[in-house]
């Protein structure tokens, strides 16, 4: 079955983003397509690469780095959520003429096209998110 | 590319999250992707739709004018919850734009129809 995965929300304060990377990587070990990842609302917070969680606590950011270097996962962050919140990759740093970019390494920032199309494309949408 | 039946379900007031006003962005975008649009209200996504809305006090923008404009996008088809409506005692003239009333049954039946249910 092909997946779109969406998720609502940002790390460490609900376990949403935990459920969908839970939900993603047992898709992806059954043998599914995940065609997208697509963050959405304050879930583009997954997307930063500036998280420092203490050593005893699960780097839900990096971990879907990794799985993403390892499955060529497309992780989506939303661009018009994105600007809102700070979440900033090196060209899009210099055209808002920031002075910082933090995107996380396998993540890209793109609009909700991705997600419209992604939906076109695959049997399921499932949504992380209250 | 191939148009699926998708139902944007609102379901959070216009103001206090950002939901409302996110939603009005996605119909959009899935309009220009061809796509075959309806819009679902229920619960206090129903006054998303009330009219005289004054966000003055708010500094937040008036978005309900938008919901008038997506006859522009060939977006038409918009919902309610009958029971979401008479919970809230909200009439069909306390509303920004013509809607069909449905019972909670229906609403299954409508979800059903559809290939894609967008949540807000």
């Amino acid at each position: 079955m092909k997946f779109v995965i969406q998720v609502n929300e940002g790390p460490y304060q609900h376990q949403t983003t935990d459920s969908a990377y839970q939900f993603t990587r047992a898709a992806l070990a059954r043998g599914h397509d995940v065609l997208r990842v697509f963050f959405y609302h304050d879930g583009v917070n997954n997307g930063t690469r500036l998280t420092s969680p203490p050593q005893d606590d699960r780097d839900v950011v990096g971990r879907w780095s990794a799985l993403a270097a390892e499955h060529g996962l497309d992780l989506v962050i939303c661009v018009a959520a994105a600007h809102r919140r700070g979440i900033l990759d090196e060209s899009e740093m210099k055209r808002l003429d920031k002075d910082a970019h933090n995107l996380a390494p396998g993540f890209r920032i793109s609009g909700l096209g991705q997600l419209i199309e992604g939906v076109v494309l695959a049997d399921r949408l499932v949504v992380f998110g209250d | 590319m191939r148009i699926k039946k998708c139902l944007y379900v609102n379901r959070r007031a216009p103001y206090g999250t950002s939901y409302a006003l996110e939603a009005i962005d996605a119909v959009l975008i899935g309009s220009a992707f061809d796509q075959d649009i309806s819009l679902l209200f229920i619960d206090d996504g129903l006054f998303q739709l009330k009219r005289d809305q004054d966000t003055t006090d708010l500094e937040i923008k008036n978005h309900s004018p938008a919901y008038r404009a997506f006859e522009m996008y060939d977006v038409e088809k918009f919902y309610v919850s009958e029971e979401a409506m008479a919970a809230r005692g909200l009439k069909k003239r306390d509303l920004v734009i013509d809607v069909e009333v449905l019972s909670d049954s229906r609403i299954k039946d409508l979800m059903d129809e559809h290939d894609v249910i967008f949540s807000f």
